[in-house]
């Protein structure tokens, strides 16, 4: 059912095969090491994302969850330009846009906008909030006059509450709520389609992170905008995702609509992952214990990326890397024991 | 009766052009064994309210009113000889960031080893022992040879592990634990939080968990403090405060939850934020954001009513708790 209605639709954003490694920074000297008698250049790499493919679709929230380190921010830099992915490519709107050089990306760059974490580090301390508003319409439309860019402001700030009074002071005078608005109305000047969000609402207090979330919800049904979302708080996703994907050591093992990945979690991982949260109710699914921890991705484990902590893991996943295959739901697993059908 | 009594603890902080206090009118008890969460949002006073209780407030700010009753002794008027007899030893502390709060040029060894000849008086060979009786209890794989790692060695799981671990060393009445999974990510916070919960349970040990997570002061704690601009608002069983809150800002913390709400609905969100110490509103410091408010809550600051088990810090309540 999710295809279906989805095939129709054009693809806003594609993202195919993406790689992203990056290099630790050893010197010549350091990485020539002797292996069975010969001098060899060992060079080491973090693998930050290792295959990751995904289809965004006009007006989907899709979540990307995980924990710290599974490459969730990676893909985000990855998808707006701020990082050159190694290998792989990110489709805009049929337009392949990770290889064009920076002058020609710049178009598609004002229809994708960024959110980042930490709104008091994320705003210039030496513009006043008028000026951090004014600069992305300024510089994506050079031409624009100046009574055309005040409207244009004015308008973004009425629509996510920013007080007409802030427009002369600094970000210091705000608190992270009031700041975090402030970036939010920065990336909708320029009347963006897709919004990457990398954990906009974690260095927020709880009271306030449902203010902000509930600005990206208007946001979303008044300018018809497409977010991905990343996150590490399933309780969020729960609530604001319509599609989510979940990463392990820079893969996706599971990707489904919001409502089938938390009535039926397939992978073992989502399974653990949505057995740890911290619910108010007691009568909560007893916690799934993992074994060990994640390993670094330095070194990646051989076959399934998540087989050193799985306790389905066999001789197959040890060997082979599971891709993501459709389930008739629509919901898809990278998993050998949920093909071979041995997982529940 | 209770381990540790605090009454009308007030704290403060002297500023350029008067004083700030961070808390003030602190005072709740703890019994032996009991699990106690703080919970309040940044700013709140939580961790200074817990920094106090072990004088841990650093200069300039000091403790200008009060009692830290414990056992009888009064630890706010302690000499810092005396004091040393209860903090680290009677009352030990875990912190939010392991790897802030261990020494990251001495081994792990060292650090617990060095603990337990000064509270308990050990050689280094039976404080050995008992430090590698402790990793195991926590659950460290092979502690006999973990227990001479440095801290950059172990992931941010074990490190936490081994700040448990010590804290446990001298078999405390009371830890104090400052957000000790904020830090953490969701699948090791489960662990710690089950582990911190089990050991607990079998040593009788009372905990006092500080944190603005409300998911984990419900699957954690026996009773719960909600803290507002330096003060409590609310106190009652853990279990009433999550499903019947009576002050309007817990109830509205607690509906703002995105599991309180249907998927994709508005969330409840409670308007404005937080005051700055600085300047608190008059009356209630609650009222500007409160959907309750009268001419009452905007003038006098409001006395705790209290009901079963239970108090709170609100003239609403308080009316209707009178009709």
């Amino acid at each position: 059912m999710e295809s279906s209605n989805r095939d129709r639709k054009a693809k806003l954003l594609e993202i195919r095969d993406l790689y992203k490694a990056f290099p630790l920074s050893n010197s010549l000297l350091e990485q020539l090491q002797f292996k069975h008698g010969r001098l060899v250049r060992n060079r080491e790499s973090v693998h930050a994302i290792n295959g990751v493919s995904l289809d965004m679709y006009p007006g989907d929230a899709l979540c990307v969850v995980g924990e710290s380190g599974c490459g969730k921010s990676t893909v985000a830099r990855v998808v707006t330009g701020l990082l050159q992915p190694t290998s792989g490519s990110i489709v805009f709107d049929n337009q392949r846009i990770d290889h064009l050089p920076p002058k020609k990306q710049l178009p598609y760059r004002r229809r994708m906008q960024m959110i980042f974490q930490n709104p008091y580090a994320s705003l210039n301390p030496r513009m006043t909030v008028r000026q951090t508003l004014e600069e992305p319409v300024r510089f994506h439309n050079p031409g624009i006059g100046n009574g055309e860019l005040k409207q244009k402001v004015e308008e973004v700030m009425a629509s996510v509450g920013v007080d007409p009074g802030w427009s002369n002071r600094f970000p210091h005078e705000f608190s992270g709520g009031q700041r975090q608005r402030i970036s939010i109305a920065r990336a909708l000047t320029v009347d963006p389609e897709l919004i990457v969000a990398d954990e906009p609402i974690s260095a927020l207090d709880v009271s306030i992170q449902a203010q902000v979330l509930n600005l990206l919800m208007e946001a979303r049904e008044q300018r018809s905008l497409t977010y991905l979302f990343i996150t590490h708080d399933l309780a969020v996703v729960e609530h604001f995702g319509s599609r989510v994907a979940v990463m392990y050591l820079g893969a996706i093992c599971e990707l489904a609509d919001t409502a089938t990945l938390f009535d039926t979690p397939r992978h073992p991982y989502t399974q653990a992952l949505l057995s740890a949260i911290p619910r108010l109710n007691r009568d909560r699914p007893p916690h799934i214990k993992l074994k060990g921890e994640i390993p670094t991705p330095i070194n990646l484990p051989t076959g399934c990326l998540f087989q050193t902590r799985c306790l389905y893991a066999d001789e197959r996943c040890r060997q082979e890397r599971p891709a993501l295959k459709e389930l008739n739901d629509g919901a898809r697993v990278a998993c050998h024991g949920v093909e071979e059908d041995r997982i529940e | 009766m209770p381990i540790l009594e605090i009454k009308n603890l007030e704290v403060r902080f002297p500023m350029r052009g008067g004083e700030l206090i961070a808390i003030r009118d602190i005072s709740f008890s703890i019994d032996r064994g009991e699990r106690l969460g703080i919970v309040g949002e940044s700013g709140a006073g939580k961790s200074v309210a817990a920094f106090a209780i072990l004088r841990l407030i650093g200069r300039p700010g000091y403790i200008s009113g009060g009692q830290i009753l414990f056992e009888g002794n009064d630890l706010a008027r302690l000499s810092p000889e005396q004091l040393r007899q209860f903090r680290g030893n009677q009352i030990t502390m875990i912190f939010q960031d392991p790897m802030m709060t261990l020494n990251p040029v001495l081994t792990i060894g060292t650090q617990m080893i060095e603990c337990l000849q000064t509270h308990r008086g050990m050689g280094r060979k039976q404080a050995r022992k008992v430090a590698v009786e402790k990793l195991r209890r926590v659950a460290i794989p092979s502690p006999e040879a973990r227990i001479d790692q440095y801290p950059h060695e172990l992931s941010g799981g074990m490190r936490q592990r081994v700040v448990i671990a010590i804290a446990l060393l001298t078999d405390p009445a009371i830890i104090i634990a400052d957000e000790p999974t904020t830090a953490l990510d969701v699948t090791i916070q489960a662990e710690i939080m089950e582990l911190l919960l089990a050991l607990c349970e079998t040593h009788q040990v009372a905990l006092i968990l500080i944190t603005h997570d409300l998911g984990v002061v419900s699957e954690i704690t026996q009773r719960a403090i909600v803290m507002y601009a330096g003060r409590i608002v609310e106190e009652g069983p853990t279990r009433d405060i999550i499903e019947r809150a009576r002050h309007p800002y817990t109830h509205g913390l607690i509906d703002a939850l995105p599991e309180r709400t249907h998927p994709g609905q508005r969330l409840n969100q409670i308007p404005g934020s937080m005051p700055s110490l600085v300047d608190i509103p008059p009356g209630c410091a609650f009222h500007p954001r409160c959907e309750h408010v009268t001419d009452l809550c905007q003038t006098r600051v409001p006395g705790y009513t209290l009901l079963d088990h239970a108090r709170v810090a609100c003239h609403w309540v308080a009316a209707q708790e009178q009709s």
